[in-house]
């Protein structure tokens, strides 16, 4: 697949934005100078124009603000747009994430690619349809109702002549403000819509075909590496580079505060160059302790306190209620994706383009801007497909060093960042801290349920702060998680309820969003400790859940999970022999209290002596509503599965007082081949609802179902992500 | 400066480059311009570099290319084209086994490797065989039973 070239032609056909700078620079292949004309195409999000444009062929060009991040959205969107026109989906191309063309739909996070961006884009179609067919009802001199659509052609229903898309619209704006009422579709005439359609993507990428951010190139453009500090907020002393001067491609250096790059005829100079380089910087120990980590994020001062959940009063514990407390932490994740951060930029007549694998392009451009003292509209960001990211890497840091870079030499650069640079200063998912109590009647109820979270503060905006602004001490913004709080409030019926978290004033590294951020620590948080409530009630629970849970879509999921797993009742645990313990446990969310609902059981085996714990299979029963294609919502489930087992198991981002320590994958290790867990799948299929996200949800119940299930087995309590053996080993 | 002749997916070509021991990866994929071989770690920990050198998979971020002088190199593009793919990278696609794909030009070249020399391979031995490949999305159930596919389809 080739993205640029579809954007070009699209752009020769025009759409009411000036693009007044190059576009994709295939300088080489002579179509640059056409499409540097000014070219039009409005990105407002209230104009179809905005989403859609069809060519005098009939082929449809969709513009999507959210991008695909592996996760299949390209595909989907695909599927959304032709299914509403009813015209082949071969005949859909699909734009994503570039400033000049494509909407600001939000970050590409949340889970909200089909439920918010693809719906905004279904509606855009819908409208479209609707206006083409009053053409065509005009131009046939035909009632609307009489006309029906099939493959992009509008034709009366009693047969006879019709007229296509292509010779309705083609190449012409529609001009028209989204309808959101527009009627779509009923899901009873979905042909594309609910199918297994295959990936438009994947033969490119298993061919080595398929152009990733990685793999673009410019003409006359150089290499740079970025050489972060020794501490990471110590000060640059001193460079000294003329051991960079023996290679023969090294071109020079950047340095602006304590952001310090080389540059490079070549790659391979360009990394001999970041090695040769001499620098001293000032002592910097500013990070806690990490084996008192959890006193220091205990300790942290406290901006405000908010209550996120009430329901009765939890002082109201009966006499001889049994309370239990238990507190629960989550390590420091990184995003560690396969592929390092990369970035291009170029900087001519004033105008920057910057193409990145950000999941965030609208963002991104503002916030270079903000850095570099630009105006938004003379900066473009173009979205490239990179390596999975899981929430805000480095991408965006990647695109920032670019960007100072053009603008500094004057000639377009390739950043790449290093192993070491990713793993070591893409902002982090912070550290978590989970303080939960409740009280029991004396037959076993929840009289009472009160959580605690410690989550790093929020501010204003939803933002990492660009990497390369703070180390140039350029204009920057603070940073903010994300949604955090999110799942801390539970699913439950329970008279006295309480949730609060306390937003601390700061957290060791750069706070960013991983893969359900807050929700996966909040629910593995509130799954364990409804599990423990359960035990010490003696029941089983599936059926402790049950009693409390009172929505009909949630109960008919977690019945279905139970029939799923074949589950036997394990209202009591019974001790195992052996060197090798089993165990299952189950989860349960839905997702924000407001969409998708899953629930899994996982099962487990615990090398008692060595205190190894392998998550062998995860059964899943997922309810996110509408699907829009269920094989790629089972390879997202099956992804959210085996990448949260390996957070649960294994992942912790190591640090001394000045910077990461754990910088690449031996010190930082994710799950392998051998130790994946199966995984079985029930996909609830409601082509009637509204589709619902599901890039985070299921994600959030596994830490939870494998602690429980290691109580199963063993009769200890992980409460302390990952779960290491020597956490096992030290646990009661 | 050296010139190194290289035999890349069946054709020799002369790459001119100022140190004859720069990592075969940057050789292939900027001067000769090939998608297959991906950047990930650069020390030999994740895969995602994975080619051929004489039929055995080699980690391109950390050989030489001065040592590749001489033998057969075959990318993840050596191996087939989106019109006629190897029958591994069929069995990729009817798998629907990638998601972002980064690490997929690996997790075929190293069991290309494997199916080389052990037709029908266990899935514990395809497993082990593809331990040192890191995925990060979690496509890993996917890759096996496309390894599986392949093996099947090529017997």
């Amino acid at each position: 697949m080739n993205n640029s070239l579809s954007r070009r032609s699209l752009l020769k056909s025009g759409g009411a934005l000036v693009v007044s700078f190059a576009l994709a620079p295939r300088l080489a292949k002579g179509a640059a100078k056409k499409e540097a004309a000014a070219t039009q195409k409005t990105v407002a999000p209230d104009q179809v124009d905005g989403f859609l444009a069809i060519d005098s062929k009939g082929k449809v060009t969709v513009f999507s603000g959210k991008v695909d991040l592996g996760t299949g959205i390209r595909t989907a969107m695909a599927q959304i747009a032709a299914e509403e026109l009813s015209v082949p989906l071969s005949d859909v191309t699909v734009i994503q994430g570039d400033t000049a063309l494509t909407p600001d739909q939000g970050v590409t996070f949340g889970s909200l690619s089909i439920q918010n961006g693809g719906m905004q884009i279904r509606q855009a179609a819908a409208t479209a349809r609707q206006a083409l067919i009053a053409q065509a009802a005009t131009k046939l001199s035909a009632d609307k109702e009489s006309l029906t659509v099939a493959q992009g052609r509008i034709v009366p229903k009693a047969g006879g002549k019709g007229v296509s898309y292509g010779q309705l619209i083609g190449g012409k704006q529609f001009d028209l403000k989204l309808d959101p009422k527009a009627p779509t579709k009923d899901p009873k005439d979905f042909t594309i819509v609910g199918k297994p359609i295959r990936r438009l993507d994947i033969p490119g990428k298993v061919t080595g075909t398929f152009e990733y951010m990685h793999d673009f190139r410019i003409a006359g453009m150089q290499h740079a590496r970025v050489v972060h500090p020794a501490g990471i907020k110590a000060e640059l002393q001193s460079v000294d580079d003329a051991g960079c001067r023996e290679i023969p491609g090294y071109r020079g250096l950047v340095r602006k505060a304590n952001f310090l790059a080389v540059v490079a005829r070549d790659e391979w100079s360009a990394i001999k160059a970041a090695r040769a380089i001499k620098t001293a910087w000032s002592d910097w120990a500013g990070l806690p302790d990490q084996a008192s980590l959890w006193d220091a994020v205990r300790s942290t001062k406290v901006v405000s306190t908010e209550e996120l959940q009430k329901a009765g009063d939890v002082a109201k514990a009966p006499p001889g209620a049994k309370t239990l407390k238990a507190t629960y932490d989550f390590a420091i994740h990184t995003h560690g994706s396969i592929g390092p951060s990369c970035a291009v930029a170029e900087m001519k007549d004033g105008k920057l383009t910057v193409w990145s694998a950000s999941q965030q392009t609208h963002l991104l451009r503002k916030q270079i801007a903000t850095m570099l003292s630009l105006k938004p509209e003379d900066v473009r960001c173009v979205y490239l497909e990179g390596a999975g990211c899981y929430g805000r890497n480095g991408h965006e840091d990647a695109a920032a060093d670019a960007a100072l870079i053009a603008v500094e030499t004057k000639k377009p650069v390739r950043v790449q960042w290093m192993r070491q640079d990713e793993h070591g200063w893409d902002p982090k998912g912070p550290p978590t801290l989970l303080d939960m109590q409740g009280s029991l009647d004396e037959s076993g109820n929840i009289v009472t349920w009160d959580a605690v979270l410690f989550a790093p503060n929020k501010p204003k905006d939803v933002s990492v702060k660009l990497l390369t602004g703070e180390l140039a001490e350029l204009a920057h913004e603070d940073s903010h998680p994300g949604n955090v709080h999110q799942d801390l409030a539970i699913p439950y019926q329970i008279a006295n309820i309480r949730t609060t978290v306390h937003w601390l004033s700061e957290t060791p590294f750069r706070p960013s969003w991983i893969r359900t951020p807050g929700r996966l620590q909040n629910t593995f948080a509130n799954e364990s400790f409804i599990d423990e409530l359960a035990a010490a009630a003696s029941v089983d629970p599936f059926e402790y859940r049950l009693r409390y849970l009172k929505d009909p879509r949630g109960i008919e999921l977690l019945e279905r999970l139970r029939k799923l797993s074949n589950w036997t009742p394990r209202a009591k645990r019974e001790a195992q022999d052996g060197d090798v313990a089993h165990g299952r446990g189950m989860s349960y969310i839905r997702y924000e209290l407001v969409r998708t609902y899953v629930g899994v059981v996982a099962e487990v085996e615990v090398e008692k002596k060595s205190g190894k714990i392998r998550a062998r299979k995860i059964y899943v029963a997922h309810d996110c509503g509408q699907i829009i294609n269920p094989d790629g919502l089972r390879n997202q489930i099956e992804g959210n599965m085996v990448q949260t087992t390996s957070r649960t198991l294994l992942e912790e981002v190591k640090f001394d007082r000045s910077k990461v320590t754990s910088v690449d994958w031996a010190s930082y290790p994710i799950l392998r081949h051998p130790d994946v867990p199966e995984v079985v799948i029930d996909l609830v299929e409601r082509p009637a609802e509204k589709p619902w996200g599901a890039g985070e949800p299921s994600a959030a119940v596994v830490p939870s179902a494998i602690a429980n299930a290691v109580f199963d087995a063993t009769g200890k309590r992980m409460r302390s992500v990952p779960f290491t053996p020597e956490k096992f080993l030290a646990a009661t | 400066m050296a010139t190194l002749r290289l035999t890349v997916n069946g054709k020799t070509r002369n790459v001119r480059v100022d140190d004859a021991n720069v990592p075969l990866l940057y050789v292939l994929r900027d001067d000769l311009g090939l998608r297959g071989p991906r950047f990930g770690c650069g020390l030999s920990q994740c895969g995602a570099c994975t080619v051929h050198v004489n039929g055995e998979s080699v980690r391109s971020c950390v050989y030489p290319s001065s040592s590749a002088v001489g033998k057969k190199v075959v990318t993840l593009e050596g191996l087939g084209t989106p019109a006629h793919p190897h029958p591994l990278q069929q069995a990729f696609i009817e798998e629907q086994a990638a998601q972002c794909g980064y690490c997929i030009n690996g997790m075929i070249m190293e069991a290309a490797a494997l199916l080389s020399h052990k037709k029908n391979p266990t899935d514990a031995e395809i497993k082990a065989a593809l331990a040192d490949n890191l995925c990060r999305c979690g496509t890993h159930l996917r890759i096996v039973r496309a390894v599986k596919r392949a093996a099947g389809a090529k017997t």
